[in-house]
């Protein structure tokens, strides 16, 4: 056997443990120095700590590149500690929200809450009457008829973009882009203005599911838009080139090719609307009590449950209203996760 | 005299194909392009080509890249249309018929000319056994034994015995070559008369080749087969004729167009003789 | 030899006749293709239709008056409607929540594509698009009782060192639920729009180009300068636009943060805004029917403004994208 000797991999290029010497220390003494700025003069508080942390860590990292180098490292420095600041700063208010949600929601959190409603329960009443079915039910009831009404409207506007690409394919897709811009808002008055003014019905479910499906069908048009643009065009013309009409070919071969994607967009649509409020404070009546009837009468859903607690304003309504984010919150983040897992598995192609 | 060689080598292979064929029964339907143009906007990327296909034969398209053979090749099964911008001028005659003429059924015309694409594309959301039938129920045709047709076209396709156990997989589980097969063998599904191949094997490696080659010369005893192909050892060793297309930076024309023996060995234009000779291309 | 053969036959007409199943199949996908844009032309046309009347009565004193008078029907004198003031304190906390979001967000978006670890990348990723789908209602709940505290504080602290400007003068001791707090909100909802966006915007940079300033001796930053900056700039600037969209038309997180005044003032401390898009809501529980009409024409122009700047947004960022 020649003992061939292979050089051991290495990556010069990376940082090595003497160079990070100076930054280590230089951060050490950044810390130092602001403890003493926040201990020895008038600036105090935490927010005082973080903004004066911020500023010397700037003039420091500055200082020694300019030191070391030039006026254009010490610039790169600057910019480069602003960047990682921003980059930081992202995650703070995710953090401080769930934490938040979790700290004062889970107090109000019991079995019996998904059991009954607020049809017999004081504002005030403790935490342990009382319960957000009706809510639950609300919102459930919303989400399978926006789907419903969103989910065929949704797919054949991205078939019509991806399948036959007709004259208009630029400007309904121009127009599908913007119309996921519409304040909620706009679209609970319009759903007001047909639903109940024009047509003359009652607040009811199915009212704000209908507002929730505008919402809806340029989240699952443009998601399912991406899916199908994904199908190789291959697959279509070999279904054409087996005597395939248009139709038998999309029906047969690009949708169940595009399925788990066309899936995905509809939750991604649902994630996006389960917690809608405004459209919903104008066309559902927000009720106490479970209303089973999804097309007459007031009902309420999770969101509105927590406006009304929210604007109830006594502790326990308060506190009601933490526990029904909370809930909200499971909600979106359980169809959030379904949309990671189903577009993270791996595709069949 | 060495640079001859090469014309030498493939010569050999042709004719040594050709003497190994023999005589056989001519089987399937001809189809013959007559004066075909075609245009992608204002681009004029075919000019005037004229090819008979015999029955039961095997026609290799060759010539390098941009010279129009693919859009020849899917000018014959109406596949050009899809294209927006495509035009056409000629006539494609399959029975004596124009597949052209206003008012034909195209699913009909792409039923009795299959194609198979440079990229294996079984369809992903099927099994083997469904790729298979697609055709059936694409084109929503009756077939009395489903089973039967199934191991026919995969016994035909060269595939059967490497997935008889596994029918009930989805395609994209099989090796490129043998993914390549599962499409010949969805193809011959629908019994088309001429089956068009675009570059079949250009994706896959030299021992998935050989495997493909084979199964076009066992399927060439019943139908007509066109191949284009960039490879031109690939053409001397499957096909009864050649064509060579050239584009000299305008429309493609067909060169020449004869046996694959006289191509290799004997081409009446020089620019022939120097493609298959490896001078340019 | 080829300009001999100068006739060409004349390009055949390509008649493919679709069976009926393929037309039935065409003209289904069309109508539901063409379904976005009857809705939004519906949309418009009913809150239009709705709020006719007061358009008509109001004038253009609906754009610019700030009184908002219904008087008691035993009063007998006319109403007096006019959203001036709400659109005015809407651009307001628009444009406060932009000046923190933009740059934080391009800075966000800048450490995503250039600085950051790549482990740390997919998680903060995650949490920008969880940040995106939280529900509105919860930012208003979580900035009414844990930031607002904080904010009121911040406030204090700007009111204090810097109240000889004008914008930071405080004429009463009310420094919550104001534009400024407000705008906190929005900044923090909008901070993942404009991220994601701008993210996406800088890794299309050419890599070759940002090779190439690398090759020539930059630092990072100053290749972000000369290539990312220039290349990325309509993107991001559409990013801030879409952002400021969706603030302009936020309803719910709003409200719980901003005490909505008919009124115009440049205090941005104070305990008084405006906001469409809230005094809607605000409005909607107790309004009379004629209230009701200019409540629908309060909703058209807010419609018309998110409809123009999301036009215009996607219009910059579509052309971006393409170069």
């Amino acid at each position: 056997m020649s003992t061939v000797t292979i050089p051991r991999p290495s990556k010069p290029w990376g940082v090595n443990f003497k160079q990070a010497i100076p930054d280590v220390v230089a951060a050490f003494a950044t810390l130092l120095i602001t403890y003493a700025i926040v201990a020895y003069t008038p600036l105090k508080g935490k927010l005082a700590f973080v903004i004066v942390l911020f500023l010397v860590a700037v003039i420091a990292s500055a200082a020694i590149s300019g030191i070391r180098r030039d006026r254009k490292a010490a610039l790169n420095s600057i910019s480069t500690v602003m960047i990682y600041v921003a980059g930081m700063f992202v995650i703070f208010p995710l953090g401080s929200i769930l934490y938040e949600i979790i700290r004062r929601g889970i107090g109000g959190l019991s079995l019996g809450m998904f059991s009954t409603d607020m049809a017999v329960t004081a504002s005030d009443a403790p935490l342990s009457e009382g319960g957000l079915i009706h809510a639950v039910v609300g919102t459930f009831y919303i989400v399978i008829i926006a789907s419903l009404i969103s989910v065929p409207i949704g797919i054949l506007t991205a078939l019509y973009l991806t399948e036959i690409k007709g004259k208009a394919a630029g400007t309904i897709r121009f127009f599908v882009q913007a119309m996921s811009g519409i304040p909620s808002i706009v679209a609970g008055l319009f759903i007001y203005a047909v639903w109940m003014i024009a047509l003359g019905n009652q607040y009811s479910a199915a009212a704000g599911a209908m507002a929730l499906a505008i919402l809806m069908i340029p989240t699952v048009a443009r998601t399912s838009e991406e899916v199908l643009k994904l199908i190789p065009s291959d697959l279509r013309e070999a279904g054409l080139a087996m005597g395939g009409t248009q139709w038998r070919t999309v029906a047969m071969i690009v949708i169940p090719a595009a399925q788990s994607g066309l899936i995905t967009a509809v939750i991604l649509g649902v994630a996006r609307v389960a917690g809608e409020t405004a459209p919903l404070l104008l066309t559902m009546g927000g009720a106490d009590a479970l209303n089973l009837n999804p097309f007459a009468g007031n009902s309420s859903a999770i969101p509105f449950y927590v406006w009304k607690n929210f604007l109830l304003g006594t502790e326990t309504a308060i506190d009601r209203a933490w526990s029904g984010v909370l809930v909200l919150m499971i909600i979106v983040l359980f169809f959030f996760s379904l949309t990671r897992f189903l577009s993270g598995r791996k595709g069949r192609f | 005299m060495s640079q001859a060689n090469p014309v030498h080598s493939l010569a050999n292979v042709a004719a040594a194909h050709s003497a190994s064929k023999g005589d056989h029964h001519i089987a399937g339907t001809g189809i013959e392009a007559k004066n075909i143009h075609a245009w992608f906007g204002d681009k004029h990327v075919i000019d005037d080509v004229s090819i008979d296909f015999f029955p039961g034969t095997v026609t290799a398209l060759i010539g390098p890249s941009g010279c129009g053979k693919s859009t020849f090749i899917r000018i014959l099964n109406r596949m050009h249309e899809f294209i927006p911008t495509a035009a056409m001028a000629g006539e494609v005659l399959l029975e004596g018929k124009d597949i052209y003429q206003s008012g034909t059924d195209v699913t009909k015309i792409r039923l009795g000319i299959g194609m198979v694409f440079q990229k294996p594309n079984p369809f992903p959301s099927m099994t083997i056994k469904e790729n298979v039938l697609s055709g059936l129920k694409l084109a929503q045709l009756k077939v009395s034994n489903q089973s039967e047709l199934l191991e026919s076209c995969l016994v035909r396709a060269g595939l059967w015995n490497e997935v008889k156990d596994r029918l009930n997989e989805y395609g994209g589980a099989l090796s490129g070559g043998q993914q390549q097969r599962l499409c010949i063998a969805r193809s011959l599904a629908v019994s088309p008369q001429v089956l068009l191949m675009d570059e079949p094997c250009s994706a896959l490696d030299p021992g998935s080749t050989l495997r493909i080659e084979e199964t076009i010369r066992e399927l060439s005893a019943s139908m007509t087969i066109i191949i284009v192909t960039h490879n031109m050892q690939q053409a001397a060793r499957v096909s009864d004729r050649t064509g060579f297309f050239l584009s000299d930076g305008g429309p493609g024309r067909l060169i020449e167009c004869s046996s694959t023996s006289e191509i290799f060995s004997n081409p009446k234009d020089k620019r022939t003789e120097d493609y298959v000779t490896g001078r340019f291309g | 030899m080829s300009t001999a053969t100068s006739t060409l036959p004349p390009k055949r007409e390509i008649t493919t006749k679709p069976r009926f199943s393929d037309k039935v199949f065409r003209a289904v996908v069309t109508t539901g293709g063409f379904s976005s844009l009857v809705i939004l032309g519906l949309i418009s046309l009913f809150l239009l239709y709705n709020g006719l009347n007061v358009f008509r009565t109001e004038g253009l004193g609906f754009i610019t008056g700030f009184d908002w008078i219904v008087p008691l029907p035993e009063e007998g004198l006319p109403a007096q409607y006019g959203i001036g003031a709400m659109l005015y304190g809407t651009v307001v906390i628009g444009l406060i929540a932009l000046f923190f979001a933009f740059p934080i967000s391009v800075g966000a978006a800048l450490f995503l594509s250039y600085y950051a670890p790549d482990w740390l990348k997919k998680p903060m990723v995650l949490v920008i698009d969880v940040m995106a789908a939280i529900p509105s209602i919860v930012f208003g709940l979580w900035g009414f009782f844990v930031l607002m505290p904080h904010a009121e504080y911040w406030a204090k602290l700007i009111h204090k060192y810097l109240g000889f400007i004008p914008i930071f003068d405080m004429p009463a001791n009310a420094f919550t639920r104001s534009p400024f707090i407000a705008g906190l909100v929005l900044a923090i909802m909008i901070i993942p729009i404009i991220t994601s966006i701008s993210r996406e915007i800088f890794a299309q940079t050419p890599l070759d180009r940002i090779q190439a300033a690398y090759a020539l001796g930059a630092t990072k930053w100053s290749m972000i300068k000369s290539v990312v900056f220039p290349y990325g700039r309509g993107g991001v600037v559409g990013g801030a636009m879409l952002g400021l969209g969706r603030a302009i038309g936020e309803t719910v997180a709003v409200y719980t943060v901003l005490n909505i005044v008919f009124d115009i003032r440049i205090e941005v401390l104070l305990s008084a805004g405006g906001s469409v898009a809230s005094m809607i809501v605000n409005k909607f529980g107790e309004a009379n029917p004629d209230e009701l009409k200019a409540l629908m024409a309060s909703g058209f122009v807010l419609f018309l403004v998110t409809l123009l700047i999301n036009f215009l947004a996607n219009f910059i960022i579509n052309r971006t994208a393409r170069e």
